[in-house]
């Protein structure tokens, strides 16, 4: 076992005397796809905006590389559960805001340029580059979402439900372009999602929380998949049937959600 | 991601232009007639009621033949204070543009730091909330004894008038950027500057414009008023000198003029604001 990439060790945040997450630790390797499965209001989004830095954990810490994680900052990209694009600036301006600020000083203007419509081609969205977010669907919005969390060339890419509020078939694209993606770029990618399917189909490992409040991690599931991975012809594969029964196992049996219970 | 069917070109494009001109006419006049027709009723009113012999106010006829000059040739200038109304409404346009471009400046910048530091939102709001209630008037004195001059005085008056508005509507704008835009700018590490110039400002400039808007309309108000109690060329002092010379028609063509710059101001900052918005909403 090589020493882990991002290292997440007995972490937990209070807010006043709400007890959100406790002794969370998880070791993640380079180029690994982890997803984060459980109920809503667990506190999965609390875990990723520790790793990202824009949440101070009360107890424990993040290393990544060795170093510790404090601040945020553009090698942990975050692809928001609203794709948070700024509705001023065009679909270009909004990842050229990022590559600006990122490689500013190390590239020069045409080579950022190209940087921005290489990121924004990778997601399919070369042909909206002067339409704003207002003028592009919710999938679309999300594309470049990606586009601009990959184009900071993230040591770790963190997203927080990123198709949670598409449609299934915009999803089923848009995890296809991850997919395809990741086996392009091999990013190591922290993913958060309520979706079972989701989980399987594109992680190394799931990451099974607890309900909250004090929420931890319940159980890691390897998902043994070859890759490239199709969503066809594993509908009716043993181990994904297997993974998913065990997802849903822990979610629907061992760790009903309160509200539903 | 679906191509949409390129929209067929409209048949009334393809046919000879004149019904689409005729439809357009037709809007227009729809827009303009109401308020035309309206206008020429009340002042067929005004006319009849002012007729009578022992009417207080001059009718409108008798303005047009006593105040002829003053409507048809704003730009006369014999002197002192005998000049024509454009030259008044300079005056007073001159001292609003000094007054409000300053409670511009000073109230964007203050609204954004009391919208982003609580500490700062905590001392100094319920101070404002008090001096944003003294009428504009009861500064004059006390700008008068500080600046010792007239005109100083009515740019302080006008800067003191317009500033609240548009301090707290940035502050609101400000304290209303979603988290999402601040988290976007932590995980870019923006420093101040590129956080003020590349979130703060775009976000919040429909704010900014409510506060301008309502802060040029308070501009006008107040500078009238104003002028009036220090003189000098200016709107204001007009119609209280027409006052003290009895010249009433002189005063009902001066507040037409007023009416219009002021609706014009209102329009224009408007205006601006739209341009500025474009693509600001989410
Ligand atoms: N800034 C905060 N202040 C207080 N409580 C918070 C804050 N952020 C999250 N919480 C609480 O933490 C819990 C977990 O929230 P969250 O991480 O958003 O859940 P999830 O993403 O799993 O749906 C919720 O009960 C929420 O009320
Ligand atoms: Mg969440």
């Amino acid at each position: 076992m090589t020493k882990p990439y991002l290292q997440i060790s007995t972490v937990g945040i209070q807010f006043g005397l709400n007890v959100v997450l406790q002794n969370v630790s998880l070791d993640i390797q380079r180029g690994e796809f982890l997803a984060i499965i459980g109920h809503s209001g667990c506190g999965k989004s609390t875990l990723l905006n520790i790793v990202a830095g824009l949440l101070q954990a009360t107890t424990g810490g993040v290393l990544l590389e060795d170093k510790e994680v404090n601040e945020p900052g553009p090698d942990r990209a975050v692809v928001f559960q609203n794709h948070s694009l700024l509705p001023w600036l065009t679909v270009e301006e909004n990842v050229r805001l990022a590559v600006d600020k990122v490689f500013g000083k190390t590239k020069s203007r045409a080579e950022r340029r190209d940087w921005v419509r290489h990121k924004l081609d990778l997601v399919n969205m070369s042909h909206a580059l002067v339409r704003r977010p207002n003028e592009i669907s919710g999938g679309m919005k999300q594309r470049v979402g990606i586009a601009r969390a990959l184009a900071m060339e993230p040591k770790v890419l963190l997203m927080d439900e990123p198709f949670g509020a598409l449609d299934a078939l915009t999803r089923a694209q848009l995890q296809d372009t991850v997919m395809g993606l990741q086996q392009k770029l091999n990013n190591t990618v922290l993913m958060i999602t309520h979706d079972v399917d989701e989980a399987v189909l594109l992680s190394d490992r799931i990451v099974m929380m607890t309900n909250g409040p004090a929420a931890t991690i319940g159980e890691v599931l390897t998902v043994p998949l070859a890759r490239p991975r199709d969503r066809l012809a594993l509908a009716s594969d043993p181990t994904y049937v297997a993974c998913r029964a065990a997802v849903l196992q822990f979610l629907y049996e061992r760790h009903r959600h309160p509200a539903a219970a | 991601m679906t191509d949409t069917p390129l929209p067929s070109p409209s048949p009334s494009l393809a046919l000879p232009r004149l019904p689409a001109f005729a439809a357009f006419g037709k809007s227009v006049a729809a827009r303009v007639l109401p308020p035309l027709v309206m206008l020429v009723l009340l002042i067929g009113l005004w006319e009849l009621a002012a007729s009578g012999p022992k009417a207080a106010l001059p009718s409108p006829s008798l303005i047009f033949k006593q105040s002829l000059e003053l409507i048809v040739d704003p730009f006369y200038d014999r002197g002192g204070l005998d000049k024509g109304l454009f030259w008044h409404i300079l005056a007073s346009l001159t001292r609003v543009a000094q007054g409000f471009a300053i409670a511009a400046v000073v109230g964007v910048l203050m609204g954004v730091l009391l919208g982003q530091s609580q500490l700062a939102l905590r001392g100094l709001d319920p101070l404002f909330q008090i001096l944003r209630t003294i009428p504009p008037l009861a500064w004059l004195p006390l700008s008068l004894a500080a600046f010792r001059d007239s005109n100083p005085s009515a740019i302080f008056v006008i800067f003191i008038t317009s500033v609240w508005p548009i301090l707290i509507n940035t502050s609101v704008g400000v304290r209303a950027i979603p988290q999402d835009y601040r988290n976007v700018a932590a995980v870019l590490r923006l420093n101040h500057l590129e956080f003020f110039f590349k979130i703060v400002l775009p976000s919040t400039v429909p704010y900014i414009f409510t506060g301008l808007r309502i802060g040029i309309g308070l501009s006008w108000l107040a500078i009238i008023a104003a002028e009036m109690l220090i003189g000098g060329v200016g709107i204001g002092f007009f119609i209280w000198d027409a006052w003290n010379s009895s010249n009433i028609s002189d005063i009902i063509v001066a507040l037409v003029y007023v009416g219009l710059v002021g609706f014009c101001l209102d329009r224009v900052i408007a205006g601006v604001g739209v341009l500025c918005a474009r693509g600001a909403k989410a």
